[in-house]
């Protein structure tokens, strides 16, 4: 899977049967994991209205708090307490906003993937290039909290028979996948 | 940040002003590629391809960098939309 250019601002690529179902298959996982832990039951119209989420809390999952992360350090005289009440105050202003974002470009992505199972020309536009390239990189962020990976040299390598191996070689061809959209994304006009 | 080739150390303006004493600080990851976190600071706040390419090395380097400034509420914003993009930041007071 290599993008090429394309003249009308967008890009394609010759997909096959596999990597459509690897990339549909983390495309419903991402949505599967910010959708999981919303307070149930339906929201206050007027709060969803102004995009208010005074339910949201900071994510248990690691990876979902990669997503969603405190917006606040400890810093000069924002102590540890004060800086998590601030973090608090941001995220019931953005988390539903945040969320919404992340999960309308997983549908995006598996759109664009829906008449492919069998493999084929996936073509993007230049708004859906900004939805993949968002996506990729909430997926590989995701992946790379799974595998602990801690330094910029990647993840550890680990044995064939290792559960983490396929999820390391999904990690590293998203990577590779991500740098081609780039490399052949048209400038914004 | 992840990326192929091994690049010299760069020099980086301070970008703080005073009078706006509120900054958007985006922080190192070992996961999002260094091109892309390029992309994002030119298409987020109008940086040229350069200046993006040297504050992405800063946060490279020195673990974070300075993306703007302003008032909370204008930083709160920008942390937002960084957010979005998928980069680690936080803002404070300078």
């Amino acid at each position: 899977m290599r993008f090429k250019r394309t003249r009308d601002g967008g890009v394609q690529a010759d997909l096959a049967p596999v990597e459509v179902a690897v990339l549909a298959s983390a495309a419903r996982d991402l949505l599967e994991l910010l959708t999981a832990d919303e307070p149930a039951g339906p929201r206050d119209p007027l709060e969803e209205l102004v995009g208010l989420s005074p339910g949201a809390r900071r994510p248990e999952d690691p990876a979902l708090r990669r997503l969603l992360p405190d917006a606040y350090r400890p810093h000069g005289d924002l102590d540890d307490a004060a800086a998590e009440a601030a973090s608090a105050e941001f995220r019931r202003f953005t988390d539903a906003d945040l969320r919404a974002g992340k999960r309308a470009r997983c549908d995006a992505v598996l759109e664009s993937l829906a008449a492919l199972d069998a493999g084929g020309r996936l073509r993007l536009d230049r708004d859906a290039c900004d939805a993949w390239l968002g996506f990729l990189t909430d997926v590989r962020l995701v992946l790379g909290v799974r595998l602990d990976v801690r330094d910029d040299d990647g993840p550890e390598p680990v044995d064939e028979d290792d559960p983490r191996a396929q999820a390391l070689e999904v990690y590293s061809w998203l990577g590779w996948v991500q740098e081609s959209l780039i490399m052949n994304l048209s400038p914004r006009t | 940040m992840t990326a192929p080739a091994q690049l010299d150390r760069p020099e980086v303006d301070d970008v703080v002003d005073p009078d706006r004493p509120w900054v958007a600080i985006v922080w190192n990851d070992p996961v999002n590629l260094m091109s892309y976190v390029t992309l994002v600071l030119m298409e987020l706040f109008g940086y040229s391809r350069a200046e993006a390419h040297q504050l992405m090395l800063a946060v490279h380097h020195e673990g974070k960098a300075v993306v703007s400034n302003g008032t909370r509420e204008q930083m709160e914003h920008d942390v937002a939309r960084l957010h979005a993009r998928g980069l680690w930041a936080t803002l404070q007071q300078d």
